[in-house]
């Protein structure tokens, strides 16, 4: 059953239960995200897709990339409450992150000079566990996963070791949009090795051989040729 | 044969058991709680037993173990009954006489009495204590008059005739419909209607569903849940079965901090008596109603108090919150429908069942009803667990119950609601206590933690400590609580040190408004109460640390010296004794001296004078 929503003033008719965030996609507003990716399950951690919205006479601020639309729903994604909101945001993420290029792009954008806010950190992991969501909810190799929690939290490996879960896929270093995952290129038999900070993870040694071992190998030559394909492209441009 | 299936052998046990137990008729209730316990309680009760079998009194004295009887700060305290007779601060030496004395059925131990510190008058019968007198003790009422082990002993007192009642006259709808209008609202903070939340579980489409109780009580000084979960497990087992009955359930968890073992020993302990006796189980009282309740130990992380995170936890994945909707109600543990309440709230359930609607609608506001289990802890003098009505006024509570602020300093805020809850300053003392007054005031109901604060408290070093306890329990996920909450402590870090600047105020009210309007969830969405309140109310603490470096309170090292009133002083040299750094000197009965350099302001000397000759500057 489709329902009628209106985003920006216009109407757009979606399925019961559609997000926001893809609701304003068909109406063709792109609302700006950090943590959303279309294949991952919404994850609203980032909080700067979030929009107004009026229902039942009542308005909210809610993420759009999680709260399901209803009949009648009145979206607004460029209010002054919203844009005050998200340039929160990107100002206290860049607290964290300086020199992450996403962010600032972002900042740019929304015209922020000075963060006013006080710099200590100087990481490059923004968070949002895109990487770590799509090794679980994609890959399914579960090669890396959020420890610790607040300030400690961090992307790493089960116990802070090598790990030989991790397929070398790539995916996570693809996906990452602050670039903060590497795929180093090392050693003669995986040829490739990711690093995050100071932790990495290393494709299996024996190549996918032992009897045991459950991946597929002619899925694992496929993933290894689409990404050599896709770092020769990438290196050339 | 114990299991009961019809009202007839409900009946025939608890008489069984109230015969049995009609011989003795000296009872004495000593509490095995966890306060009391860690006072050596456990050695006063088998010195207790001794002293019983050496008298060959066995027949005619009773001890019953019980939980918590709320007067923790002077445990172990025991009552001796039916005299109505409270002891404090009770030791293995003791028990000798205090049994003798029972035994004739008169005298009283002076020195075990409690004496008001003010008047100095001691207070012979437990009802007659000031902090019990002003309480209305509803839900806690068992707590501290049962054994919490002995499922009869609950059962003789009125317990599982709720469930009776239920499970033989009234249809899930009506339990629901008796719910909603008794007016009973969550206990855990969120104050949302009980009822409700029980009648949208219940029309959520799915034949399975749970229920939970969250008894991952994690504020700093609450010990509301525990004290329930240790003192009278049975009524939030009993609670949780009617609520299961309500809403359909066939599964059912208790949450629990693996810091609390006591509650856990007890509650599993119930567990398996209700089983015994047929409460839990398959075909529950023969009704063709089944349930079956298992304890999840929590590891201790604040945030899944969160109900999302709770859930997440039961699942086995770590605990973090999720987006809402959907609420619990609809999609909870494992997808299903889920209602979870606070344990205090499903100990409401059995009185109201049994009472009726009336009677408990008839306490409390407007919106808020019945009563609130509190602990009261701070710069107050009598300090413990009280439970009074909806609506009883901070001043009652304080001040007639408290007994008022330990020597004779001035009141000057209480904190409600833990971590996330807000400071009330002396001109809202008045305020009546309830879900929409508190809210009003910028504080939280929370769980029921009530933190007394007098002059001595800085209100920006209090915040600071709560935004601290924030930045470590919040679990990381969303920007706002983990970014705002450490621009925030670093912020209230400079100030405390000194290093405050123009701009700070600003700062943080505009974070924390933030933190408010977009956090994931509850934790992060109130995490920034303890310093709005704190800028609301009083802000010109702020203004002095930042724009004159001054400390008033005496709190914040850098920014405050002590020093002696040559006027006040009567060189008493009990300063100059204890100050560990020797930065004190003076002759007897001369004004002494006390050498900033040396200072390392550790207020030793400030907490020990009796002439109130030191002062901060």
């Amino acid at each position: 059953m489709k329902i009628p929503v209106i985003i920006d003033g216009q109407l757009v008719k979606v399925e019961k239960g559609t997000s926001v965030i893809k609701a304003a996609g068909i109406a063709g507003i792109t609302i700006p995200t950090l943590c959303y990716h279309d294949a991952l399950k919404p994850y609203g951690a980032c909080r700067i897709c979030m929009v107004e919205v009026i229902y039942q006479k009542q308005r909210r601020v809610v993420t759009a990339c999680n709260f399901p639309t209803e009949a009648g729903m009145e979206v607004h994604t460029d209010t002054a409450k919203v844009r005050e909101i998200r340039r929160m945001v990107i100002r206290l993420l860049l607290a964290r992150c300086p020199d992450v290029p996403i962010l600032k792009k972002l900042a740019q954008s929304m015209g922020i000079e000075d963060i006013k806010l006080k710099q200590k950190d100087e990481k490059e992991c923004i968070l949002c566990g895109l990487c770590v969501r799509f090794c679980d909810e994609v890959v399914g190799a579960n090669a890396i996963g959020l420890s610790n929690r607040g300030i400690e939290r961090e992307v790493t490996t089960p116990f802070k070791v090598l790990s030989g879960t991790c397929i070398g896929c790539g995916s996570c270093t693809y996906i990452c949009p602050t670039g903060c995952i590497e795929m180093v290129v090392d050693g003669e038999k995986t040829g490739m090795r990711m690093e995050m900070g100071n932790i990495s993870i290393d494709p299996c040694q024996d190549n996918y051989e032992c009897e045991t071992c459950d991946v597929d190998k002619e899925f694992m030559t496929t993933v290894k040729r689409v990404f050599a394909e896709f770092r020769n492209k990438y290196s050339s441009h | 044969m114990k299991k009961i299936r019809t009202h007839s052998d409900f009946e025939r046990i608890k008489q069984e058991y109230l015969k049995k137990s009609s011989g003795r008729t000296i009872v004495l209730r000593t509490c095995l709680s966890t306060g009391c316990r860690s006072q050596k309680s456990v050695a006063v009760s088998e010195a207790l037993w001794s002293s019983i079998e050496k008298k060959g009194l066995q027949d005619k004295i009773e001890i019953k173990q019980t939980g918590c009887h709320g007067f923790c700060e002077m445990g172990p305290i025991m009552v001796v009954e039916p005299q109505n007779i409270f002891y404090k601060k009770v030791t293995p030496d003791d028990t000798d006489e205090i049994i003798e004395m029972a035994a004739n059925g008169g005298g009283v131990i002076d020195r075990l009495l409690w004496k008001d510190p003010v008047t100095k008058e001691t207070v012979k019968c437990e009802r007659e204590l000031p902090l019990y007198k002003n309480q209305k003790k509803n839900v806690t009422y068992k707590s501290g008059r049962i054994d919490p082990k002995d499922i009869r002993d609950y059962i003789a007192a009125g317990g599982y005739e709720a469930l009776i009642k239920v499970i033989s006259t009234m249809t899930p709808d009506e339990v629901i419909d008796e719910i909603i209008a008794s007016g009973l609202r969550g206990r855990g903070g969120g104050g949302f209607p009980t009822g409700v939340k029980w009648k949208i579980c219940s029309e959520s489409p799915g034949d399975i569903k749970y229920i939970i109780a969250n008894g991952d009580e994690g504020d700093p000084g609450a010990f509301m849940d525990r004290s329930l979960m240790e003192g009278d497990p049975h009524s939030i087992i009993e609670g949780m079965i009617i609520g299961a009955y309500a809403i359909g359930a066939v599964q059912g968890f208790i949450y629990v901090r693996d810091e609390y073992p006591i509650a856990i020993d007890h509650l599993s302990g119930a567990i398996t008596d209700a089983e015994e006796y047929g409460f839990l189980g398959n075909n529950i009282l023969d009704s063709g109603f089944s349930l079956s309740l298992k304890i999840k130990r929590g590891a201790g992380a604040f945030v899944c108090g969160e109900e999302t995170a709770l859930i997440i936890s039961i699942e086995g994945r770590s605990g973090m919150p999720r987006s809402r909707p959907p609420y619990p109600a609809v999609e909870g543990l494992w997808g299903k429908p889920t209602v979870i309440n606070n344990v205090e709230t499903f100990g409401n359930v059995p009185l109201i069942i049994s009472r009726g609607r009336e009677w408990y609608a008839d306490t409390g506001t407007k919106n808020s009803k019945g009563t609130k289990v509190f602990s009261l802890v701070g710069k107050v003098r009598n300090t413990g667990l009280v439970e009074v009505e909806m609506g009883t006024t901070l001043r009652e509570i304080v001040f007639d119950i408290g007994g008022g602020i330990r020597r004779d300093r001035s009141f000057k805020a209480v904190q409600t609601g833990g971590p996330s809850g807000g400071c009330i300053p002396m001109s809202r003392i008045d305020m009546p206590v309830d879900y929409d007054s508190l809210r009003e005031a910028g504080a939280i109901m929370g769980s029921g933690g009530i933190i007394v604060m007098d002059e001595t408290s800085c209100m920006v070093d209090v915040a600071r400590y709560f935004v601290g306890f924030l930045m470590g329990e919040s679990c990381g996920k969303c920007v706002p609580c983990r970014e705002g909450l450490q621009q925030m402590y670093r912020i209230l870090e400079n100030i405390s040190e000194g290093n405050g600047e123009e701009g700070d105020i600003d700062a943080l009210l505009e974070v924390g408004q933030f933190m408010k309007t977009t956090s994931l969830c509850g934790l992060g969405g109130t995490a920034s109460n303890p310093v709005l309140s704190t800028l609301r109310h009083f802000k010109s603490e702020y203004e002095s640390h930042i724009f004159e470096k001054k400390c008033t309170a005496g709190v914040c090292k850098n920014l405050f010296d002590y020093y002696i009133d040559d006027k006040l002083c009567t060189g008493c040299s009990l300063c100059r004794i204890k100050c560990p750094e020797k930065a004190i000197e003076g002759k007897k009965k001369e004004p002494h001296v006390l050498d900033k350099a040396k200072c390392i302001k550790c207020s030793i000397c400030f907490n020990s004078c009796k002439y109130g000759a030191i002062l901060i500057t």
